[in-house]
Formats: C-alpha cells, sequence, structure tokens
C-alpha cells in the first residue's frame, strides 16, 4: 500500500503503540485485498459483543489500554449492540461469566474514547451518513443498509477493523470504497408486493441467497413504490445475512440505482410470491412456540408502536422479548409502548441484540427451543446455537406469545 | 495437484481437508464450545473443525468472525487454516486478527478439486494450495 506521511508516521509509532497496531492490522488486510492506498473516515461504528469476543478479545482490548493508557480514537466510534441489558439479565438468565466480561469491555472502550451507542440502527437514530461519505461500519445490517440506502461507502468492518479505523482515522481503499465495485453485478426482477417487515425480510433474504456472495451487487427491478426505513432494514439486513451483500441497488428508488448500470444486465433471476413463501415456509416446522422474540435489528420507535398497539389488551402465556437501541427505549417509555407491551406480560430490552446476547446458554437455563419471530435474520442465524427457529407475521408473533402456538 | 489463490494470508500450514461446497461463518456455523459444525443445513453438521484445512465455497453471514477465530485460536478449538472460493473483508479481517492462515480465489471451484480428507499443505507467500 502506498502510505502518506502520517501513515508512515503512525506505522512507526509516533501516533502511540494502539494507532501502530491498529494501522498494522489494516496494512496487512489492504494488502490482502491489493487496496492501493487508505481512504479517510468520518466515523466508525464497531460490533464487539463478548460473545464474539470472548477472554482473549477482552484480553487483547485491555492490553491495548494497558499498553498506552491515553489512547484515544481519532473520529467518532460508536457501538453495535451489546451482549447484554443489564436491567434484564437475570430475566434472560445469563451466566455471570458473561455479564463480568460485558463489564470489562464497557470499561476498555470507555477507555478508549468509544462512544457507546449500542446499537445496529444508527442510521436510523444515532447520525445516517451521507451521499459519498466515506465510514467504517461493522454490522452487516448497518453496512447494506448505509451503502444502498444512504448512498455512502463502506465495507464489512469487522470489530478488531472498525477499531483501527476508529484509532487511525482512515480504512484501506478497496472494495465498495471504489466507485468500479459499486455497480451492479447481478440482474433480478421483482413480480411480488412484499407487505409484512416479515415479507420484506424473507425477499431479501431469496436475493441474498440467489447473489451469493460478498462481491455480488444484485439491481433489482419491478418494486411497486418506495419502502419505508424499517422495511428496507429487514430487506437489507437479511440480504446480508443470507448472502454477505453489502450492496443493492433498486431500479428508481435507491440514490445510485441510475448509475449502476443494471439495466445493461441479462436478467438473471425472477422472483415471485412462490420463491418468497419458500423461504417462509423453511422455518415453519413446528406450531408451538417456547418464546418470541423481535430483534434483529433493533426495534424502531415505529416497530415499537406497532407492537404496542397488538399487544394491547392480551395475557401472554409465553415470554415475548421486545429488543431496542437505547435512544428509541426512552421515547417508547416516554409514549407509554413499554408500558403497553409489559401489562401484557412481555418485555422490552434495550442496547443489546438476543442473537449476540449468549444466545445458547439463555436457551440452555430458559428452556427455549421454539422460537418465533418477524426476523429473517435471526430466523438464518440461530438454526447453529441450537433453536428451531420459526417466522412469522409480527401479528401472528404476538397471537403466539399469547396462545402458545403459531 | 497444485492451486494459486489470488488472495493469501498467513503462515505456512499442512493438514487434513475438510471440504463442502457451503457457506462459512463462525457465529451461524459452528458450535464454538464443542469445535463442530452446528447449523442443521450446514452439509459438514455434526462434523469436528478442530485442526482441519477447511475448504468451502463462500464467507457468509455476519462480521463476528472477525473476533471469533482469535478466540477460537486461544481456546484450541479453531481450524488450522481456511479456504474459500469467495472472502468476504470479515474473513480477511478475522484471519489477520486471529493468526490463521487463508487463501481464496482460485480459477475453478475449489471445493470440486480438493478430495475430502486429502492431506494439504497451504503456503500463503506463494498463494499456492498443495494436495500432497
Amino acid at each position: 500500500m502506498n502510505l502518506n506521511e502520517v501513515e508512515r508516521a503512525m506505522l512507526a509509532g509516533e501516533f502511540g503503540r494502539a494507532a501502530q497496531a491498529a494501522i498494522e492490522h489494516q496494512v496487512k488486510v489492504g494488502d490482502f485485498f491489493a487496496a492501493a492506498d487508505f481512504v479517510p473516515v468520518t466515523q466508525a461504528h464497531l460490533m464487539a459483543d463478548t460473545e464474539s469476543l470472548g477472554e482473549a478479545g477482552v484480553r487483547w482490548l485491555e492490553s491495548l489500554c494497558e499498553q498506552e493508557p491515553g489512547a484515544r480514537v481519532r473520529v467518532p466510534t460508536i457501538t453495535d449492540p451489546r451482549g447484554t441489558d443489564f436491567a434484564k439479565a437475570s430475566l434472560l438468565r445469563q451466566p455471570t461469566f458473561a455479564l463480568d466480561l460485558e463489564r470489562r469491555a464497557i470499561d476498555a472502550f470507555r477507555r478508549l474514547g468509544v462512544l457507546l451507542t449500542d446499537t445496529c440502527i444508527n442510521y436510523q437514530t444515532i447520525q445516517a451518513p451521507a451521499h459519498g461519505e466515506h465510514v467504517a461500519f461493522g454490522d452487516t445490517g448497518v453496512v447494506i443498509y448505509a451503502n444502498s440506502v444512504c448512498g455512502a461507502r463502506s465495507n464489512y468492518e469487522g470489530g478488531p477493523s472498525a477499531l483501527a479505523a476508529g484509532l487511525t482515522g482512515r480504512t484501506p481503499r478497496y472494495g465498495y470504497h471504489l466507485p468500479a465495485m459499486r455497480r451492479a453485478t447481478v440482474r433480478m426482477r421483482v413480480e411480488c408486493k412484499p407487505e409484512s417487515l416479515n415479507d420484506w425480510g424473507a425477499l431479501g433474504g431469496v436475493v441474498g441467497r440467489l447473489a451469493g456472495h460478498y462481491w455480488a451487487v444484485p439491481y433489482l427491478e419491478g418494486l411497486d413504490g418506495v419502502p419505508g426505513s424499517d422495511a428496507l432494514k429487514h430487506f437489507g439486513a437479511a440480504m446480508a445475512s443470507f448472502g454477505s451483500i453489502a450492496l443493492y441497488h433498486l431500479d428508481g428508488i435507491t440514490p445510485e440505482a441510475g448509475h449502476a448500470d443494471g439495466a445493461r444486465l441479462p436478467l438473471s433471476h425472477t422472483i415471485g410470491e412462490a420463491e418468497v413463501k419458500a423461504l417462509q415456509g423453511a422455518y415453519a416446522s413446528e406450531k408451538d412456540v417456547d418464546v418470541v422474540v423481535f430483534s434483529a435489528p433493533q426495534l424502531s420507535l415505529y416497530e415499537l408502536r406497532e407492537l404496542a398497539a397488538l399487544c394491547d389488551g392480551r395475557r401472554f402465556s409465553r415470554p415475548l422479548l421486545a429488543v431496542t437501541s437505547p435512544q428509541v427505549k426512552p421515547d417508547a417509555d416516554r409514549f407509554g409502548l413499554t408500558r403497553k407491551i409489559e401489562d401484557a406480560g412481555g418485555h422490552v430490552l434495550s442496547g443489546m441484540c438476543f442473537y449476540q446476547s449468549y444466545a445458547r446458554e439463555i436457551a440452555e437455563a430458559n428452556g427455549w427451543k421454539r422460537l418465533a419471530t418477524n426476523s429473517a435474520k435471526l430466523v438464518n442465524i440461530l438454526g447453529g446455537y441450537g433453536y428451531v427457529p420459526l417466522l412469522a407475521s409480527m401479528e401472528r408473533c404476538v397471537e403466539a406469545a399469547e396462545k402458545g402456538h403459531l | 495437484m497444485i492451486f494459486i489463490a489470488r488472495h493469501a494470508v498467513g503462515d505456512r500450514v499442512r493438514g487434513q481437508a475438510l471440504v463442502a461446497h457451503d457457506g462459512f461463518s463462525a457465529r451461524y456455523d459452528l458450535d464454538r464450545i464443542h469445535g463442530t459444525f452446528s447449523r442443521p443445513a450446514h452439509k459438514l453438521a455434526g462434523q469436528s473443525y478442530v485442526g482441519k484445512i477447511l475448504v468451502l465455497d463462500a464467507a457468509k453471514g455476519g462480521v463476528a468472525t472477525a473476533w471469533m477465530l482469535r478466540e477460537m485460536a486461544a481456546r484450541g478449538r479453531a481450524p488450522l487454516g481456511l479456504v474459500l472460493n469467495s472472502v468476504n473483508p470479515i474473513m480477511a479481517q478475522g484471519a489477520v486478527f486471529g493468526g490463521l492462515t487463508l487463501l481464496a480465489g482460485f480459477d475453478e471451484d475449489i471445493t470440486a478439486r480438493v478430495p475430502p480428507g486429502a492431506l494439504v499443505e497451504l503456503d500463503p507467500a506463494s498463494r499456492k494450495l498443495e494436495v500432497l
């Protein structure tokens, strides 16, 4: 990689040991992808739940702080959901070691100047990036939304790389930081009309599976009308989850679709209601339900408003967990949404995400196996954690929490 | 048989290949406590990956693998190496952070060319995978 004067100084340790370690890591990643140089970033978003870090990752963070006690991030660096909501940890029966690790990680991030926003919907709650803005975002759902809906430029930045970007203020220029890589590579036609968030997520999952890998950029025609932010949130999060996709274009809707050259491509796939229903049907193997979860991504205020209305007047026989961000939760409290959900027997959790919160351990502790959700992303993840995930609309999931079955 | 990758990082390693035309994500696919593939739909479900060289199709799923490969190595529950047809940034970042050997990007479907169970050597310096 070609390094400028500042970057060479960082590499030589003149900006401190933390920045040096960060740029050493970034140069190796940049060399792997043949990046020509670095690009400055305005903000970083850092995925760092301690189920992922483990003892080794937390110890590494602590050692970073100990080696250079004054080390701080150089650009605003915010966090993805943590591995718990401390106020609800006993409800989830999370193990003590997990909470101890979380506390240690939080302390290390604070020492590094990281802002613990604990959200995977920062584009709805903190600051959406502008068209053309180079950022270093973690959480695949955040990256695909920022690239596709906002027109920002980011690769998937895993936790160590996002933190490195925060510490150096830059990231290797490869992948979706390069205009040529943002052109469409596969053209698809949609011949169905998704309605619920579950439908949008399932459609995203179908597109992700068909596109199949990180470097594929789907170009979709045929969508009728402009989806809202929550629909695109579920759509993109599922596409990223099922296919490792980081950028898509919607003809006539997303900001770069007109420049993506998608119409020049041969039509590769047509997606109708049958394909969407087939994906949904693959997650309908059981009727009985042990737990209902709304998470992945965290719920917006509007989703909580809808959920609260559905909960009003019900009495749940199964746990219902609704997970949101620390930015949305106070508003949900102020507007009485939390109370409506919790009066029915549900729980509103904040600052975590279900699958990032020791999902295997809490399943064993609570006897949860059959999990109903409206999140296509969540059902794609949880099979590996031993759950039988069931995908249904928000309305049917709420009914299942009341009746015990779908 | 020798195959040349477009991308490579890590140390030279030699070991038994565990092969499938399926994706890879440490969070989605693995029981990292027991060191086995745990996603029921995965073609290697139930098999141990510890100490093996995984030869798979494409990097899938979320960003957690970037942390997890190091955590798995620290507990002696990591694969020896990873070979992919299609890599994403997370696998590369995770391999760099975790000290795992990674080769990716071939002119042919590598999962169809490496025999399951074969002894293979990965040499990142020359970007070479050799079936011994």
